[in-house]
């Protein structure tokens, strides 16, 4: 049975070691698309750890019931429901975030986050441990969306949160804002950093070479 | 006509799925390692958005739409929060029944490009295309025409990021940076050369 230090590893794991979005190639779409400010990466990250919870939680609970050939659609169809209700949820208390968060939300349904851990995970254990390693995930994939979010509001606007931290020109400050951070480019470049700096720490990460060149013959070497 | 051309080609350089939007990444950086393998995702891509994003048009505004149901005299109902789940349904049927059709009549096609269907069902890109629809509103026509330029525009961005990928092998890269890292490097400088095809479109 899975004991307690079991559960914080599986807590934890997803932050750093084997966070979903640096290491796992999962969820990088949305993980893109709504940093140019923290309120909406921090929006999302809360709304994708909800989603993500519950229906591990749910998935587990029926995965000795879900017949194996239509096991996608079962967990879509799951998945597509929690999203629905968060998006109402936020339509009606947060209007302004959803309508800056447009169709991101409703693309959590495919996120491939999602289904990727109900898929490796919540398929095969029990509802405490799946709701745990679903939230470690949900956390890991915070932790990436805050700090590239962070980065980009206040490089782009010099804020955090809608507050000036940096005294931009405009107002008299000193801080020209670097526009090129809230257009799509930057975004790219600021998560290939990220996944330099991750590991540069951690080079078990790095991956081998994915294509070799061509070998030269001996005397073409010389 | 000749807004449907400009549809189409903003569909598919301008409002770029991978590089503009963010859609699809997941799929476009694991698959684009080879051009060839890349290739195959670009096609499949194409061929999935443009029957589905015209299906879902069709099943959007006959049976969930605000109104929809008033032939039956019951004006007042508003079946759109459905819509996510309805899409979803679609996309997962027409994916299964494109890869029967392929393996029954093109088993050769099937063979190269079939491995990437399955994915596609819980590919964003997909997914949005329909959403898109929904959100500006397009006619049938217009949805057809987007869908395909759409599909085309992520096979062209997938297609060239598999080809540079393929150059590096010549590139001495630092440990961290190999695979995942240089491929977001990539698509950022890709990003900002599509940019430029939003300058031309706002220019007169």
């Amino acid at each position: 049975m899975s004991s307690r230090t079991d559960l914080r590893a599986t807590l934890t794991d997803p932050l750093v070691r084997q966070n979903p979005v640096t290491l796992q190639i999962l969820g990088i779409c949305s993980a893109l698309a709504v940093t140019t400010s923290v309120a909406t990466a921090l929006t999302m990250s809360v709304s994708l750890t909800v989603v993500l919870t519950l229906s591990a939680a749910a998935i587990s609970l029926i995965r000795r019931h879900i017949p194996d050939a239509i096991r996608l659609i079962v967990q879509i169809v799951i998945v597509a429901s929690m999203v629905i209700v968060i998006d109402q949820v936020l339509q009606a208390f947060l209007g302004e975030i959803s309508r800056a968060l447009s169709i991101y939300v409703s693309l959590i349904t495919t996120n491939c986050l999602v289904l990727g851990r109900t898929e490796a995970y919540a398929r095969h254990h029990a509802p405490l441990p799946a709701a745990v390693d679903a939230f470690g995930n949900g956390l890991g994939y915070s932790l990436v969306l805050l700090v590239v979010g962070a980065l980009r509001e206040l490089l782009g606007r010099g804020a955090l949160f809608g507050h000036s931290v940096l005294p931009t020109v405009d107002e008299g400050g000193w801080f020209t804002p670097l526009g090129l951070m809230l257009l799509a480019p930057s975004a790219f470049f600021l998560l290939g950093g990220l996944v330099w700096a991750i590991r540069s720490l951690r080079p078990e990460q790095s991956e081998a070479p994915e294509h070799t060149p061509p070998t030269r013959t001996a005397e073409a070497a010389e | 006509m000749t807004a449907l051309w400009t549809l189409f080609l903003t569909a598919a350089f301008v409002d770029n799925m991978p590089l503009t939007l963010f859609l699809g990444l997941c799929t476009f950086l694991a698959l684009s390692r080879t051009p060839g393998s890349a290739l195959g995702l670009g096609i499949a891509m194409t061929a999935v958005l443009g029957v589905t994003v015209p299906l879902n048009h069709v099943i959007y505004h006959t049976l969930l739409a605000p109104g929809a149901w008033g032939w039956a005299g019951l004006p007042e109902i508003d079946l759109s929060y459905l819509a996510l789940i309805a899409f979803i349904g679609v996309i997962a049927a027409t994916v299964q029944l494109l890869e029967m059709v392929m393996d029954r009549f093109f088993p050769a096609i099937h063979a190269a490009f079939g491995v990437f269907l399955p994915l596609l069902t819980v590919q964003c890109a997909i997914l949005a295309g329909s959403l898109f629809m929904v959100d500006r509103a397009y006619t049938l026509a217009e949805s057809a025409v987007f869908g395909l330029g759409s599909g085309l525009g992520f096979a062209v961005a997938v297609v060239l990021l598999g080809a540079i990928r393929t150059r590096l092998a010549y590139a001495d890269l630092p440990a961290g940076l190999r695979g995942l890292g240089i491929a977001f490097v990539l698509t950022g400088l890709m990003s900002l050369g599509f940019a430029s095809f939003a300058q031309m479109a706002s220019a007169p």
